[in-house]
């Protein structure tokens, strides 16, 4: 080979680094029905969820491959009985373990065997300041309040609790009374988490999207609430590629930094991608974590630049943004291989602001099993 | 604030493990990863809830060809430091 034909290889086939975490779906059940919920609309039904040693292993697999974090999520993860198992598997496996959940099936008996276990951090998530609007949203009564109590239970415990609020144009308004809440319930992190338009919020972004208005106050709420609580809250926050002039670097890049399995074991790039046509992801009952990462055409398609379009190719941020995201380029274009439309570049970037404008008064199609045509995974 | 009587340890949440896929240490948090450099590596492996500043500080000196009162100072910023990010408790 010459020394330009290896070079030209080289540039193909980009070297593979080791991810840092893996997001764990551990089940689709839920006892929540959010209309913006990020588990694809094709839910997989509880008989084809891993069993306890197959994530074990999967766990294992995940540290030996570089994991440093398992994030053990749904659905809700608290929903599978052997959750306790699960954690202790994962934290055995040398990982820091993160558990995201709805909060309101944990009692003081679960909180204590989960941190038996070793379970490390709590995330929970509330769908609004106050519980009548949380609950609606939430599509269950009662659940806004046993979110408060698991956050009681969680820092009784000591475990350090994040606390992530999703908003939208139904809640951004109560962003204050979230940030007081956080402080409130002891939360150390609070994630502002503006909905990603795909899945079921897709079906739901007439009702959901923000007014400019919003979004502009929302983001001076966040600054003034950072300066005034630092070194008490921190605040993720990030401005929604609905308003954005550049994309988001989806999780950091495809088959860059993390990857997900689902609750049926398929080894996914993304906890989207599943949504995606014209894929073949590697199945963990069959092949090893590594091979999926390594060498699976799933993961290697849109790694790296070699697979950008205009006007990704040559774009100075290739490196910075990875191209955006490529569940919601398939969303809105139809193409997953198109550049993000989050971008100002993007030929098809005006059909964010023509959604923003058509947002208003609309009512929810809340998430349930079987509403994507009973299509199960494999 | 850390003084020569705290008796520092990683904040609750906070994990130090190999990271050996690449070859180093890391600090790891809820959403969040601190990468070491060597100092802070050995200053971090002897927090164990139980030995003062002022051990610590002891512990270094009688191993490392520096003046106390240097090591004493550079340890107490950098604890300083990992406080106010959250990772060190004291």
């Amino acid at each position: 080979m010459t020394a330009e034909a290896a070079a030209m290889r080289q540039d193909a086939v980009p070297a593979v680094e080791p991810p840092l975490a893996l997001l764990a779906e551990l089940t689709h059940r839920c006892p929540l029905r959010c209309p913006y919920c990020s588990n694809p609309v094709a839910l997989t039904r509880p008989a084809r969820e891993l069993d306890t040693a197959t994530w074990a292993r999967v766990f294992r697999e995940a540290a030996a491959l570089g994991c440093l974090q398992v994030h053990l999520s749904g659905g809700e993860p608290t929903a599978r009985r052997d959750i306790v198992e699960i954690v202790r598997a994962a934290a055995e496996a040398g990982l820091y373990t993160n558990l995201i959940t709805a909060g309101v099936t944990l009692d003081a008996a679960k909180v204590a065997a989960l941190v038996g276990a070793g379970l490390d951090h709590v995330q929970l998530s509330v769908q609004d300041a106050e519980g009548a609007p949380a609950d609606r949203i939430a599509g269950a009564a009662g659940a806004h309040a046993r979110k408060r109590e698991a956050a009681r239970l969680v820092r009784a415990a000591g475990l350090p609790l994040t606390l992530n609020a999703v908003v939208h144009r139904q809640n951004l308004d109560r962003l204050p009374a979230l940030i007081a809440l956080a402080v409130e319930l002891g939360a150390a992190r609070l994630e502002v988490a503006h909905v990603q338009y795909y899945g079921w919020a897709l079906a739901n972004r007439e009702a959901l999207l923000p007014t400019r208005a919003q979004l502009d106050a929302a983001t001076a709420e966040v600054e003034r609430a950072r300066a005034a609580l630092a070194g008490r809250l921190v605040i993720d926050y990030v401005v929604p590629d609905y308003f954005a002039k550049r994309p988001k670097a989806c999780m950091g890049g495809w088959g860059r930094r993390f990857l997900a399995v689902s609750p049926a074991g398929r080894v996914l790039p993304c906890h989207a991608a599943e949504s995606l046509p014209g894929f073949d992801f590697p199945d963990v009952r069959a092949v090893s974590l590594r091979w999926a990462w390594e060498e699976s055409e799933a993961f290697r398609r849109f790694r790296g630049t070699a697979w950008m379009p205009e006007p990704c190719r040559g774009c100075a941020r290739a490196e910075i943004d990875w191209g955006g995201c490529r569940c919601q380029a398939f969303a809105l274009t139809g193409d997953a291989a198109a550049t993000d439309p989050a971008c100002a570049l993007s030929p098809h970037h005006h059909l964010l602001a023509e959604a923003v404008a058509a947002a208003g008064e609309a009512g929810f199609t809340y998430r349930r099993m079987g509403a994507g045509g009973g299509g199960d995974d494999g | 604030m850390i003084g020569p009587d705290s008796v520092p340890r990683l904040a609750r949440g906070m994990r130090l493990r190999e990271d050996a896929a690449r070859g180093r240490w890391v600090v790891l948090g809820p959403e969040r990863m601190f990468v070491p450099d060597e100092t802070a590596l050995e200053v971090l492996r002897l927090l164990d809830g139980a030995r003062s500043v002022a051990a610590i500080v002891d512990d270094l000196a009688a191993r490392y060809d520096a003046p106390r009162e240097e090591i004493a100072a550079d340890v107490t910023a950098l604890l300083q430091e990992l406080a106010e990010k959250g990772v060190v408790t004291a």
